[in-house]
């Protein structure tokens, strides 16, 4: 399955929690997640790890990025 | 950067750190099984500042000041500041107040549903219930989608707005201002808004609380909805901890009593004791956290976040001079039908705020 983008920017909890976790119940595992605070980064990288996908953070200055780990 | 508040241990520490302070801050004056409890210190607020004239209920808390500028401190030097907002205002204002009438309906928000379990009160028992069952009811609308749009940058003095606020609540307790004879401000010379521990010890208790509990990002209606949600225990750790030392440390203080009957600032009607709670739960799960972490979020810039808390301050007025919020004697004459109202407006937001995220 190809790159699954979620823009999660600007959404408060848990929505980018609730967004990542319906592409991966929809069998996506390569994901690309976008978030613009840190709360919402720890929460996706908690469920990505519970949902056993590794996460790769890279941040720049108003966005951080969340890449799942390819396999 | 670690941020070892947000890990498993930090989140039972800052848990465990609010049920000990919680039951200190009782022991220090603040009313019975009411340590803490943001819907009653802003509703105290509301009296103090006039919004309302129930004489036993008013004073300027500054544990509410202290959760918001402690945040506030906090979130600057970790670099978490960010002013956003523009996330359906209104709806969050209107559920802020629907909030604080249910919660004024069963006498406390979901810390001090925590606190009154832990000082003995069954009653409590019918409100946690309560709560659990309108977040239940709030995840399944999360679960199809719903959302009140998202937020956007703001420019960096938007966020002091707020935090500003509290700073001029603070210099008005400290050199009580009286703008007419007999107020405002008013403040309680009987009841619960008397009772109160000294301003520095509860203004360094909110403080350190308001602190802890922005690292940590420590919410209670999210507690219960993470774990209905996606199984996640990691905030419910924080909030089992908060409930065991409180229960703890109102052991070893003397402050447990159990039962249902002459609890302090509570009343023995379950059936409003659960829908109360109920309409509180879903209006916090529809707007994105329990009372505290509203103002923990107000701190960090979040607008919306100001804006429901705000609401919360309002709806305590309106609560008041409505025959809405409930006594020890009972229910309001109007409390009822405030909470059944209050589920409508919650139900009907949240079938209709199904924005379509593209994800």
């Amino acid at each position: 399955m190809s790159t699954k983008k979620v823009d999660a920017r600007g959404l408060s909890c848990p929505q980018p929690v609730v967004l990542v976790d319906r592409a991966i119940a929809d069998g996506h595992t390569d994901l690309e997640i976008l978030v613009d605070n840190e709360v919402a980064r720890e929460n996706v990288s908690r469920l990505l790890k519970r949902r056993g996908l590794e996460a790769i953070i890279s941040e720049n200055v108003s966005e951080i990025m969340i890449r799942t780990a390819k396999t | 950067m670690r941020n070892i508040f947000s890990t498993r241990a930090g989140i039972i520490i800052v848990g465990a750190i609010i049920g000990v302070g919680a039951a200190l801050l009782q022991y220090f004056g603040n009313p019975p099984n009411m340590g803490i409890c943001v819907a009653c210190f802003e509703r105290d607020i509301a009296g103090a500042l006039g919004l309302h004239r129930a004489d036993v209920v008013q004073y300027l808390r500054p544990e509410i000041m202290g959760f918001v500028l402690g945040a506030f401190v906090a979130a600057l030097l970790a670099g978490e500041y960010k002013p956003r907002g523009g996330s359906s205002p209104l709806i969050r204002f209107f559920l802020g107040i629907f909030a604080m009438m249910g919660a004024l309906v069963f006498l406390g928000c979901p810390w001090r549903t925590l606190l009154r379990l832990a000082g003995g009160d069954g009653n409590a028992l019918l409100g946690l219930a309560g709560l659990i069952a309108g977040i239940f009811i709030g995840v399944g609308f999360l679960k199809n989608g719903y959302s009140l749009g998202r937020s956007y940058a703001q420019k960096k003095a938007a966020g002091w707005v707020f935090p500003a606020l509290m700073i001029g609540l603070l210099l008005l307790l400290v050199f009580q201002v009286s703008f007419a004879p007999g107020g405002p401000i008013f403040f309680s010379a009987k009841g619960p808004g008397s009772q109160h521990a000294p301003i520095l010890i509860s203004l360094i208790a909110g403080l350190v609380i308001g602190g802890l509990a922005q690292r940590s990002r420590f919410c209670t209606m999210g507690a219960f909805r993470d774990v209905i949600l996606i199984r996640d225990f990691h905030l419910i750790s924080g909030v089992a901890a908060l409930l065991i030392f409180a229960f703890a440390a109102n052991m070893l203080l003397g402050q447990f009593k159990p039962g249902f009957e002459g609890q302090p600032v509570a009343h023995t009607d379950h059936l409003w004791n659960f829908l109360g709670m109920t309409l509180a739960g879903l209006a916090f799960v529809l707007a994105g956290g329990c009372p505290g972490r509203q103002l923990f979020l107000s701190g960090e810039g979040d607008m919306d976040a100001a804006i429901f808390a705000t609401g919360m301050i309002v709806g305590a007025g309106i609560a008041h001079n409505f025959a809405i919020a409930s006594s020890p004697k009972g229910t309001g004459a109007f409390g009822p039908a405030a909470v059944v109202i209050g589920l409508l407006f919650c139900l009907v937001i949240g079938l209709t705020q199904r924005d379509k995220v593209s994800a």
